[in-house]
């Protein structure tokens, strides 16, 4: 069965990429943060630039914070943004 | 008890003093941050992810409340555009004792600073707009607590 996740961004994610959230079809072997990055890489030059510096980036999954090897269950939210800097 | 608030309004830190004050406990510390005057600063711009900025503040106040004596902790972040000099955070601790009260003031704000989802864009006065990065200086004072 096919499951969907949605992906929000933030700060300059949100701004290089000009959308603020985008659906994610998770089909067969999309099992962790890192699979649905290399799919998301395909969907334009930004994607693709801006998610090969995983370094710069942090996720979270149904809010909590994850690793780029965070299996995505069964989680319907998966957050991509920069290091917080609030305070 | 916890009390949290996100959002554009400004806060009054005697009168959030008073409140936790008013819990118990004969020692209260705060902490407020500002936006600072740097010459050219013309304005900052807090984004921030709803779903999980409270969640985020509610785990660090619960992991001050279990580690230090407190009788109350409140924790208000603004959010929006903000002008030089404006309040951004306040923190406000309330215990018996000084130290736990001082203590879990300056964890809960080297918590928040690095895992509390905000970011700021600041804008200077000949229009430049950029988004600030993580300070070294922040990951290493949040990691020094070890929790």
């Amino acid at each position: 069965m096919d499951r969907s996740i949605t992906i929000i961004y933030f700060a300059w994610v949100r701004e290089r990429l000009g959308i603020d959230q985008e659906q994610v079809n998770l089909g067969e072997g999309i099992e962790t943060i890192r699979d649905i990055l290399t799919m998301l890489s395909e969907r334009s030059a930004a994607h693709a630039e801006i998610f090969a510096a995983v370094e710069k980036l942090r996720f979270a999954l149904d809010q909590d914070y994850g690793l780029p090897t965070s299996l995505i269950g069964s989680a319907k939210e998966l957050a991509i943004f920069p290091p917080v800097t609030g305070g | 008890m916890i009390r949290i608030e996100v959002g554009t309004d400004d806060f009054d830190i005697g009168d959030e003093s008073l409140k936790v004050a008013g819990q118990g406990g004969g020692a209260i510390a705060s902490f407020v941050g500002q936006v600072r005057d740097d010459g050219n600063l013309l304005s900052l711009e807090l984004e921030h992810y709803p779903a999980m900025t409270q969640k985020a503040l509610r785990e660090i106040a619960e992991t001050a409340l279990s580690d230090w004596p407190l009788h109350a902790v409140t924790i208000i972040h603004r959010v929006g555009k903000l002008s030089v000099g404006e309040n951004i955070v306040l923190v406000v601790t309330g215990s018996d004792h000084r130290k736990a009260a001082i203590e879990s003031c300056s964890f809960i704000m080297d918590k928040l600073k690095t895992v509390a989802p905000f970011w700021k864009k600041e804008t200077r006065a000949d229009g430049e707009a950029k988004w600030i990065e993580e300070r070294a200086s922040d990951v290493a004072a949040s990691e020094k607590w070890g929790k």
